[in-house]
């Protein structure tokens, strides 16, 4: 058990391109932190440079208060699954599971009661510790991962994307499973995905990164509902929020969405933005289809019936933006209909243009 | 309807395999044959008539001593030729793969020796290892070494291994860097994690990862040690001193050629014969099969 502290780390390549540009973050012990983004953003090498497979070029990283930049990754007593799970496919299941403990030295009874007792909770048959990892189906080489990464009893638990091989219904189970295993073990985790739903299910704390920069970091629901930059914006919740551009009004107290609608903001508005242009954000759960006197008139062009929800995409306004609605249960609609839309003001962001930051009322 | 699909009879199909059945014809089953034939037959001194004689040629064989010695000494030749330029190789493999700047330099530097023809490279170790104008005999003067191949059976044999190593670790060096490129860094990676240090982690993972390419090899060196070799013993030896380097293969040609003995020259040809269909049977059955992990 050990917490995980970085400080402003920095990774600069010797080609000179520079993959992470000073993290800081202090991860509690017990803690499961979701490193997420796209592909390129340098969540895996920021995971690396944890486990010692990368080099630090600036910056301190510590491991229950040690300073390990300089530690070989055996000596950072960390467990890593690998993407493609990075089992000896020489060696049988149980030998796997045993490579490790054996270095370590652990006597040969210590080494099956280790070995056992990490099946047992994966549910790994004593058959199937016989078999080579070419026997198994992918959801088993995962668990023999995992397996191999619980036998060690290390401080920190490093994911690299570990679900990503598996088929959807397996990858929703197995998620569940991490979920379950990190709680009831209680292990430090730091966990890289590129799926946001993964992301916003297992981690404690999530931190966003985009190229090489961390965009945000805090709970799940906090990105959710208060999402620091258009990125993470974005990034997080399916269907993608909307962006809609708009203008303040000249008193900074509201927005004009459309040539006569506007909406009145929280807390007296943003007087630093009086007259100014800003991005309007709205999630498609929280629009609604009702007729009021600020309701945008909106024309379907394509509907998805998802059976518990109803995707409703279409455009409103005189320069068609783009809108998404989602509306739970299944609906009626059909693209080329008019339908009212409301936005409320409980559930907009606002974001700067130019810095794409969110704008706070 | 049509169950399968139908073609036309036509002679097209029996002239595109043609001239791969004519060449093998007359390159290889034909001059086997021959050699099958000559191996029951003896000539007589001036070669003039020729007696059939069943299996005679083969039973001499197999009572002469020589015959057994230069056997026992193509065992010894081929095991320390194929350990040799297979280790070495493999030294220089893991070494490549390691190299991150000017490493394509360096794997072309280390191929071309495999490019130079068997002679050539005896007569340059001929040259450098020659008892009275080369090189190195000249180094391990001033350690107190007299090297002598020209009387020194054993020194002799080390300088055709050393000759037919060289040539062929080339060869083994790029399908050890092609297997130990084809194995997956995370492997190393999570062996790493587990606390192997490098040597460790080679003995344990990298080393049985390799060994379908191992295996493939030592075949392969077998083989070349067993027949191609023949050009570098002519060039640096000629299978002396005392046939202390008469391999199999140089002695069908001395037999045959020099000694001008064709029947029993035909019968070691068809013994040599023998011993590399069984090798390509071994390939075949093990490398396809059993040493896949």
């Amino acid at each position: 058990m050990a917490s995980v502290t970085l400080e402003n780390l920095q990774k600069t390549y010797p080609n000179g391109f520079k993959a992470i540009h000073g993290v800081d973050v202090d991860i509690q012990d017990g803690e499961f932190l979701v490193l997420v983004g796209p592909s390129g953003c340098g969540k895996s090498t920021l995971l690396r440079m944890i486990a010692g497979l990368e080099t630090v070029t600036e910056g301190k990283l510590s491991i229950g208060g040690k300073m390990v930049n300089d530690l070989e990754p055996s000596q950072r007593d960390i467990a890593m699954v690998f993407q493609n799970y990075a089992l000896y496919p020489h060696m049988t299941v149980y030998n796997n599971m045993a490579y490790g403990l054996k270095i370590m030295g652990l006597s040969k009874q210590e080494i099956d009661e280790r070995v056992k007792n990490a099946a047992k909770i994966l549910e790994l048959t004593e058959e199937q510790l016989t078999r080579k990892p070419r026997q198994l189906s992918g959801g088993q080489r995962q668990r023999v991962a995992m397996g191999r990464a619980i036998v060690r009893k290390p401080s920190v638990f490093l994911f690299d994307e570990p679900l990503s091989n598996l088929d959807a219904k397996l990858r929703v189970q197995m998620r569940i499973e991490i979920k379950r295993l990190q709680e009831s073990l209680g292990i430090t985790s730091v966990y890289v995905t590129h799926d946001q739903v993964e992301a916003m299910t297992l981690g404690h704390r999530l931190m966003v990164l985009n190229g090489g920069n961390v965009e945000q970091l805090g709970t799940p629901i906090e990105l959710y509902e208060r999402p620091a930059s258009l990125f993470v914006a974005g990034f997080i919740g399916s269907p993608a929020m909307n962006m809609i551009s708009t203008k303040m009004s000249s008193d900074g107290k509201s927005i004009e969405i459309a040539s006569d609608i506007s909406l009145a903001l929280e807390n007296g508005g943003a007087a630093d933005y009086a007259g100014k242009k800003v991005i309007l954000g709205v999630r498609p759960e929280h629009l609604e289809l009702s007729q009021t006197d600020n309701s945008l008139p909106f024309t379907v062009t394509l509907v998805e019936h998802l059976g518990a929800d109803t995707l409703i995409h279409g455009h409103f306004g005189e320069d068609m933006t783009d809108l998404t609605v989602r509306v739970s249960g299944t609906h009626t609609v059909k693209a080329g209909d008019q339908l009212p839309v409301t936005i409320t003001r409980d559930h907009i962001h606002l974001f700067d243009p130019a810095t794409e930051k969110r704008i706070s009322l | 309807m049509l169950k399968r699909v139908h073609f036309e009879p036509s002679v097209l199909p029996y002239l595109l395999v043609a001239p791969q059945i004519i060449v093998t014809v007359l390159f290889f089953l034909w001059p086997a044959s021959q050699a099958l034939y000559q191996s029951l037959l003896v000539e007589d001194a001036f070669g003039l008539s020729s007696e059939f004689v069943w299996f005679q040629n083969f039973e001499e064989l197999f009572e002469d001593p020589h015959y057994w010695g230069s056997f026992q000494r193509t065992f010894v030749f081929s095991f320390l030729v194929a350990f040799l330029s297979m280790s070495l190789a493999l030294i220089l493999a893991v070494m490549a793969d390691r190299v991150i700047k000017g490493s394509g330099i360096y794997r072309t530097l280390l191929i071309w020796p495999y490019a130079v023809a068997p002679a050539a490279a005896g007569a340059l170790w001929f040259f450098i290892f020659d008892p009275t104008v080369g090189f190195i005999p000249y180094a391990l003067q001033f350690i107190g070494y007299e090297w002598n191949h020209k009387l020194n059976g054993n020194e002799a044999m080390a300088l055709v291994i050393f000759t037919a190593s060289w040539k062929q670790i080339a060869y083994n060096f790029l399908f050890f860097l092609a297997g130990l490129q084809s194995i997956p860094k995370s492997l190393i990676e999570a062996a790493a994690i587990d606390g192997a240090g490098p040597t460790r982690r080679f003995w344990t993972i990298v080393f049985p990862l390799l060994s379908p390419t191992t295996f493939f090899l030592l075949v392969i060196n077998v083989v070349y040690a067993f027949f191609d070799t023949f050009g570098i013993i002519d060039a640096v030896t000629g299978g002396g001193p005392a046939n202390a380097t008469n391999i199999l293969v140089f002695k069908v040609y001395n037999d045959g050629f020099v000694g001008l003995d064709l029947g029993g020259s035909a019968a070691q040809s068809v013994i040599l014969m023998a011993i590399v269909i069984a090798l390509t049977v071994v390939q075949f059955r093990f490398v396809e099969k059993k040493v896949a992990y």
